[in-house]
């Protein structure tokens, strides 16, 4: 059998099916719907068997259209970085507030991508988060929790 | 009945009344656009503002809300990969690919006059069967709507997955997987939550489809930046908005839209199935019907392939009036909103309401097409400047993408854990799209799954545990055996191809 990518992400998904179906029968059903026809671990478990099934297939199966990517041509690193300022950016935008940490996220964003005219930079993260706040906020009626607005008495 | 249509009419075409469309389709489309924010959301947020009308004009600034966020939501799904609602997720199969081929404005074109054409055929078709139809729809049971669902997801991933039809079956089970985490509807019982409170009420679809689509698409236009394959073409911007749509296009478009209309018009009418199985199932029936040399293009820019899905979830959404006017049944989320507001003007939806007040009856049909006339008037020449995004130099537009994608989420749930779930599953869509596994039919799993076990629950539950419902009734075996006839056909294919 011919080790490729696509077999090994096969492999990961047929234990990952594996699991699922492990975890499906632990499900706590009621003691009156132990033995009824349908309960809440009957669909899980014909899923786990279904995932088992068609990742097995692709495991066993010759494949003949081979996908072959290019890795020494992908941006990895600064997909890990724009991914890093997004998980950073959802841990801080309930503490800080959706204007600030969206505006420097935006910031962060363009300059990571290679971006350096300032100005611009400013102009579509700081004024425009405010726009589009204004829109959600203002004219939507949209609620948008922002602490640093609230404690400059900006926002009610 | 031509009296009802005319008093409809009347009712429909005053100042007042066009003027109220007119600013329904701007604020819709405006809020179809953003990210979460679908035609449900959109009428709901109108309904304090129609009470302030009569019921005619409030329906018909409701007519005009609800076209507009549909036009918008095709709009975000063809500029951005980004669709806000199922119903438009198919529309992204093509659309985006047209518009990163330079020709947006082409895209949205076909898009606007496809859902323009399939909901004028959809009106007409309800004009005549409605009362016939609403029979019909009572009549399907839930072994059918289970058979249904598995014909809808083997279509997809037939049809979709470029003849990697064992991928494609994967990410059905992976998009169901996804759909059973939390609380099992009927006796809440929590499921793969793994004790995180933040699981109990299940996966959002919003979360899933903006991670596998909008910014996974984000993630792999940066990954792939130095590629040489995925150079982005370079396009004036007379280009990229250019509306103009050739012969050869128009003639694909004839073909495709009266066929695409009647299949989204019946699906629509069943409660519960609604524009996203219909769009899928257009597409993939579509896939089927066309030439060999056009199936290629399929998924790469295709006419047909974008005009299917838009006029089918058209069709549908005027078809989902059927049990809505007439058994007082909302069939989506959409109509249940609309069902809510008819109530509030005092207009009980019902076999009552055809017979008793023809005069409502047709007001609220004729709004709606009025509605979607008077949205393609004003959005056609808005076209070439809503295209002109794409114009945006990536630097910018990649973390715009970004930002929409992870608001739409916030302003849902404010919470950090759904922005994290989000980025995971963005990370893996992004590394399983590098090796060709096909996210649509990962998105109408998701979609679907809640609706199929709950059809499966009451099949079994129904027949005492024994899988006969399957072939018990005609229907039910009808629908299966299209079922298998499709399975069949993609396996001779693929054998076919290699020898």
């Amino acid at each position: 059998m011919n080790i490729n990518t696509t077999k090994i992400i096969s492999l990961l998904f047929f234990i990952f099916s594996a699991f699922y179906l492990y975890t499906a029968y632990q499900i706590q059903v009621f003691a009156f719907d132990e033995n009824a026809p349908f309960n809440a671990r009957t669909f899980p478990i014909y899923l786990g068997y279904a995932g088992l099934f068609f990742s097995g297939l692709k495991l066993i199966l010759p494949d003949p259209n081979t996908i072959k990517v290019e890795h020494k041509t992908l941006e990895y690193k600064k997909t890990a970085i724009l991914v890093l300022i997004a998980i950073i950016y959802g841990a801080t935008i309930l503490k800080v507030g959706y204007f600030l940490t969206t505006s420097f996220f935006l910031m962060g964003s363009y300059y990571f991508l290679g971006e350096r005219r300032w100005i611009l930079m400013f102009m579509l993260s700081f004024p425009f988060v405010a726009a589009f706040m204004y829109l959600l906020h203002g004219v939507l009626d949209i609620y948008l929790r922002d602490p640093f607005l609230k404690l400059i008495g900006v926002m009610g | 009945m031509i009296e009802g249509i005319l008093i409809g009419l009347t009712t429909a075409l005053t100042f007042q009344n066009i003027f109220m469309v007119m600013i329904g389709c701007f604020f819709g489309t405006i809020i179809g656009m953003l990210p979460g924010l679908g035609p449900m959301t959109a009428i709901a947020l109108m309904i304090p503002i129609t009470y302030g009308f009569d019921p005619a004009t409030g329906l018909i600034l409701m007519a005009g809300v609800y076209y507009g966020a549909v036009f918008g939501g095709s709009t975000s799904s063809i500029l951005l990969n980004a669709p806000g609602v199922p119903g438009t997720v198919a529309t992204s199969f093509d659309g985006y690919p047209m518009a990163q081929q330079g020709k947006a404005g082409k895209a949205l074109a076909i898009a606007a006059w496809s859902s323009f054409a399939g909901g004028t055929l959809a009106a007409i078709y309800l004009l005549f069967l409605a009362p016939s139809l609403s029979k019909v729809s009572l009549s399907f049971r839930s072994p059918d709507y289970f058979a249904l669902m598995i014909l809808g997801l083997t279509a997809i991933a037939a049809f979709s997955s470029k003849g990697q039809f064992i991928k494609a079956m994967m990410m059905v089970v992976l998009g169901l997987m996804l759909a059973s985490v939390g609380q099992d509807s009927l006796s809440d019982i929590t499921r793969f939550t793994f004790n995180n409170m933040n699981l109990t009420d299940g996966i959002s679809f919003v979360l899933v489809v903006m991670a596998t689509f909008a910014m996974s698409e984000a993630l792999t236009i940066i990954l792939k930046r130095n590629d040489p394959t995925a150079a982005a073409k370079q396009v004036s911007l007379t280009e990229l908005g250019s509306i103009r749509i050739n012969k050869e296009e128009r003639a694909k478009m004839l073909k495709t839209i009266p066929r695409t209309s009647i299949i989204g018009f019946i699906i629509g009418v069943l409660p519960g199935a609604g524009a996203t199985i219909a769009s899928f199932l257009a597409y993939g029936m579509e896939r089927n019907l066309v030439k060999d040399e056009e199936k290629e293009k399929f998924g790469k820019g295709s006419v047909h392939g974008l005009a299917a899905p838009e006029t089918a979830n058209n069709a549908a959404c005027s078809g989902a009036f059927v049990p809505l006017l007439t058994l007082g049944i909302p069939g989506s989320g959409t109509t249940a909103v609309m069902l809510g507001a008819l109530l509030g003007f005092g207009i009980q939806p019902g076999p009552r309401l055809y017979m008793t007040n023809p005069e409502i009856f047709w007001s609220v049909i004729m709004s709606m097409y009025i509605g979607m006339v008077i949205l393609l008037i004003l959005n056609l020449p808005l076209i070439p400047y809503i295209a002109r995004i794409l114009a945006v130099p990536k630097n910018y537009l990649i973390p715009l993408i970004l930002f929409f994608s992870i608001t739409g989420i916030y302003v849902m749930s404010f919470n950090n854990f759904d922005i994290y779930l989000m980025i995971g599953i963005a990370v893996v869509a992004t590394f399983m799209r590098l090796y060709d596994f096909p996210m649509p039919p990962l998105i109408l799993a998701f979609v679907l799954g809640g609706l199929m076990e709950e059809n499966l629950r009451r099949s079994l539950l129904l027949s005492d545990g024994s899988w006969t419902f399957l072939w018990d009734r005609t229907l039910t075996a009808c629908i299966l055996a299209t079922t298998i006839l499709i399975v069949g056909w993609q396996i001779y294919k693929t054998f076919k191809k290699k020898n």
